[in-house]
């Protein structure tokens, strides 16, 4: 597992909430399951079609976690399990392929289907790996069918998308031995987030560089004993795991959140392709500078307030760390669905110490919490944004977070005018 | 099993939601996997609640599975009792925790709460939404009511001489199509009747307020998807008969106070009189002479679906070329009324199916729910919407039934206005290169088909000053990865710092040097 090589300094050299100790809660979580993941993912790899194999439930959560239905037909479906397949009336593998023939049919332009899998597909225990593998005999080469499980019982929100890219992991094609050392950048980003971190890679003299997922399913990166990877996303510990075990070395940094997070991320890079310091500081400098100066704006108005994080995305502790250290905000209490140690090493210890770490959830006690300490601004999901804002306290949603391009330098300032906002139209309305 | 993109109606467990939500006092305990908390953001987001759902939820995941499901419902409900101390509580399960049978109803009782605990058993593979919300209310009514009913063939006791006769208004819940300010309406519509409201539910209604029930002389259901079932089993213990018009439009509305009259043995002709809508005037008026015979495809739950038609037929002028519902429940009113107007009735829950009956009909206006007005919208053509699923619009701040004299006010401006539009977009199209309308964008939000991208590049030349900045191709390139509403914004911006920062050729390291420069 921990195969990371470990390049990123941290700067004040403090051990932060390195060893803090954790708040563990079991109670009722008030958070997405993973199929939501499938709302971003749809639309990065654009002729992938996503299939849930579920409830009535699942369609329901897909057409109201975006909050919008999207304009365009989207490239996700609900086959929906009914009282037919459960009795045995109807044979739930006849069924679903008979569901995918007609979807295929209906959009010849997709390449790559995954079959995903929900709570119900999981507890009548339908085998979607040998249903995924039998299509792919059926619809080869035409599609590639793929299988993962987005389901609540499995997994929280982004670990939807760990388990999609995870699946992809297997079918990367291997890099040739004696390749040179190439850089795979894993997690979904914005395009244009891509596209300026290409470039970045490309000044730096670093390359090639793959990103997973890639835009087309036909581009999947190779991966081998000479690839280097960077987490773009703080949740994609299956993933990562099953890379580390085809041969890639993840490189040990802070997530890509703020102009310090995409400086260290990005020397992390460097170093492993041995960029010489010089070079580093020419390439970096600038967007740096201006980053840093769009981001020190916000710092009059945010720094010394307080924030409190329930969990959601997995971000919370990159996020947190940002808003402490680039705007002098002081984290309170900082939860996530789940915390993975390894990867949150560089993060966790750029956190302020004395921060209350929450992992899990139990969602009326956190409000208790969260109540007593009346932070200033609450970051929360949907279902709890409203009744906070009612209660008089400022909320961001979560869920933005994860929707909107926030890393790299150019959207340094970007990610704290989302904090920013909710007190700012505080600061404004009179009524 | 059943491919669908969109679906018309949640399931079953939603709907119980929907009357717990509504309800004071009621607590619902679902025994649910992780992740269907998301039901939450539907009162919270869409409706806009101030306070959370009353749920908790048992938010199970797969290590609990081998360990004792049961025992964590059990203490689940105990923790929701001491946390919220409601006056009663419901249990029941999604569709998820329904495979794995813990039979939420058997445990509830084992605790022992000093309050009453109502078990719904909610079939998620076979019911939907609107089922599940008139089974619970109907379990509920049963539940609290249900001790009060006097002997079977008791008959009812006539009216105290002198005393108002009194009814209760049914179905209303959270999260339905304008269901808070159709209340309003026919309140006042029934107070200025001289009829008493007793009890309105389940919005608003206490489970204690439910025991009183039998009490009034008949029941007004608004909204049968929900009280239907109900109001029967109330006819049947209590000898309350209910009313069946839905006063949905000016007929309606007529015809709604002539039945209530007859229920409450009183004259309509005061109410019948005064206060008419404005809508048979406006219908009249010579400037909606454009309005007759247009063509409108109607869509929705049942009983908005069947008001609309006739609406639109009788009040508005239009030539109905469609009618349908998702709601099979429905399917025989509004199979009737399509004959009635010699439409085509569809009777789908399949979105494509609707999509391709409206591409098809080609009409000029669609009256339908949130998800006609995303047909509509990529077809290009006007539509209001007149039923749930609903979205965060169909919560409009200001006063804007769809019931009563009022509401009738209200369908005449929502549905005249998307036709309105029309003439704007033809301006619109026939001028279709103005520089305000790039990407193909549809001539307007209301509508008009999306249009291929151009063809020739965005005039990044004309867009310079001849002794302005010029854009380098990669930046320009870079551009066009902004949304094109603020596309134009970033390009002034960027070319505003270049000419103060004596910057000559607009690199991609100039936009961003800009962007970070206007940042916030």
């Amino acid at each position: 597992m921990s195969t990371a090589i470990r390049t990123a300094q941290n700067p004040l050299d403090a051990t932060g909430c390195g060893d803090a100790p954790v708040l563990r809660e079991r109670g009722q979580r008030e958070v997405f399951c993973g199929l939501t993941g499938i709302i971003w993912l749809h639309r990065k790899i654009q002729d992938a079609f996503f299939l849930i194999v579920g409830s009535r439930t699942c369609a329901h959560l897909m057409q109201s976690a975006a909050g919008v239905m999207i304009f365009a037909e989207p490239r996700f479906a609900t086959a929906i399990i009914d009282d037919r397949d459960l009795a045995g009336l109807a044979d739930a593998n006849d069924e679903l392929d008979a569901v995918v023939d007609k979807l295929l049919d209906r959009r010849p332009d997709i390449k790559l289907l995954f079959l995903v899998g929900s709570c119900p597909s999981e507890v009548i225990k339908l085998d979607l790996s040998r249903a995924a593998s039998r299509l792919s005999r059926r619809f080869a080469p035409r599609v590639r069918i793929l299988n993962y499980s987005g389901s609540g019982i499995e997994t929280t929100f982004t670990q939807g998308e760990d388990n999609c890219l995870a699946s992809m992991v297997p079918e990367m094609p291997a890099s040739p031995a004696g390749a040179p050392a190439s850089l795979l950048v894993v997690g979904t980003l914005a395009d244009v987030v891509e596209d300026q971190l290409r470039r970045r890679f490309d000044e730096l003299g670093i390359g090639p560089v793959g990103f997973l997922p890639p835009r087309r399913a036909g581009e999947l990166p190779a991966v081998g004993p000479a690839t280097r990877m960077l987490l773009a996303q703080p949740y994609l510990a299956e993933t990562a795991r099953l890379l580390e075990e085809r041969g890639a070395q993840r490189l040990e940094a802070p997530f890509p959140l703020g102009v310090e997070g995409t400086t260290l991320w990005l020397k992390a890079a460097a170093d492993a392709f041995g960029v010489p310091a010089e070079r580093f500081e020419r390439v970096t400098e600038r967007p740096r500078q201006r980053a840093e100066a769009a981001v020190a704006r916000y710092r009059d108005t945010m720094a010394g307030l307080s924030v409190f994080f329930f969990p959601d995305s997995q971000l919370e502790i990159p996020l947190a760390r940002f808003l402490a250290r680039e705007l002098g905000m002081r984290p309170i209490e900082v939860g996530t669905p789940y915390l993975h140690r390894s990867h949150m090493a560089a993060d966790l210890a750029l956190l302020p110490s004395g921060t209350t770490l929450s992992e899990g959830q139990d969602v009326d006690r956190q409000l208790d919490r969260c109540h007593a300490a009346a932070p200033d601004l609450v970051v929360c999901g949907l279902g709890l944004a409203n009744p906070l804002e009612a209660a008089g306290l400022a909320t961001k949603w979560s869920i933005e977070l994860v929707f909107t391009p926030i890393q790299g330098y150019e959207q340094a300032a970007d990610l704290a005018e989302l904090f920013a906002r909710p007190l700012a139209r505080r600061r404004r309305l009179e009524v | 099993m059943k491919l669908a993109i969109w679906t018309y109606e949640g399931p079953p467990h939603v709907g119980a939601m929907r009357v717990a939500t509504a309800m004071q006092g009621l607590h619902y305990v679902l025994h649910a996997p992780q992740g269907d908390t998301y039901a939450d953001l539907l009162f919270t987001m869409i409706e806009r609640l101030p306070h959370r759902p009353p749920v908790t939820y048992t938010t199970f995941q797969a290590r609990d599975l081998g360990t004792d499901t049961g025992e964590l419902f059990k203490r689940t409900m105990r923790d929701a009792y001491e946390r919220y101390r409601p006056e009663a509580i419901m249990v029941g399960a999604s569709c998820t925790a329904e495979l794995i049978q813990d039979d939420p109803g058997g445990l509830g009782r084992t605790l022992g709460l000093p309050i009453p605990v109502v078990p719904l058993e909610l079939p998620s593979y076979q019911r939907k939404e609107n089922w599940g919300a008139s089974e619970t209310f109907y379990r509920l009514v049963r539940a609290f009511a249900g001790p009060n009913a006097p002997a079977p063939g008791t008959s009812r006791p006539a009216r105290e001489p002198g005393r108002r006769p009194s009814c209760n208004i049914l179905g209303p819940t959270a999260l339905g199509f304008r269901h808070r300010d159709d209340v309003i309406e026919i309140e006042r519509l029934l107070d200025r009747l001289g009829v008493e409201v007793r009890v309105v539910a389940p919005r608003g209604a206490t489970p204690t307020q439910l025991t009183l029930l039998g009490e009034a002389d008949f029941n007004v259901v608004l909204y049968p998807e929900t009280a239907e079932v109900t109001a029967r089993w109330l006819e049947k213990t209590f000898g309350q008969p209910s009313t069946r018009t839905v006063p949905i439009g000016v007929g309606a509305t007529r015809a709604f106070i002539r039945e209530v009259a007859e229920l409450a043995g009183i004259d309509p002709a005061g109410a019948l009189a005064d206060a008419e809508s404005r809508l048979p005037w406006y219908s009249r008026s010579v400037d909606s002479t454009y309005l007759t015979g247009k063509r409108v495809f109607v869509f929705g739950d049942g009983t908005h679906a069947v008001a609309a038609a006739r609406v639109a037929a009788r009040e508005f002028g239009f030539e109905v070329v469609g009618v349908g519902t998702y709601d099979r429940t429905f399917a025989r009113d509004v199979r009737a009324v399509a004959e009635e107007f010699g439409a085509e009735a569809l009777i789908s829950d399949d979105y494509l199916e609707v999509e391709a009956r409206i591409a098809e009909l080609r009409p000029e206006l669609v009256l339908g729910t949130q998800m006609e007005r995303h047909i509509a919208k990529r077809l290009g053509i006007g539509c209001a919407v007149i039923s749930a699923p609903v979205h965060v619009q169909d919560f409009p701040a200001r006063y804007s039934p769809q019931m009563g004299y009022e509401g009738a006010n209200v369908l005449w401006d929502a549905w005249v206005h998307p036709l309105m539009m029309g003439l704007e977009e033809h301006l619109l199209g026939m001028f279709r290169g103005d520089f305000e309308f790039h990407d193909g964008a549809g001539a307007s939000h209301h509508g008009a088909p999306a249009t291929a991208a151009p063809t020739e590049p965005e005039p990044v030349a004309a867009a310079n000053d001849a002794d302005g900045p010029s854009w380098t191709t990669d930046a320009d390139k870079e551009l066009r990865k902004v949304p094109f509403f603020v596309r134009g914004k970033a390009r002034r911006n960027t070319e505003s710092y270049a000419r103060e920062h004596g910057v000559a050729t607009i690199t991609i390291e100039t936009l961003y040097d800009a962007k970070a420069h206007f940042a916030r």
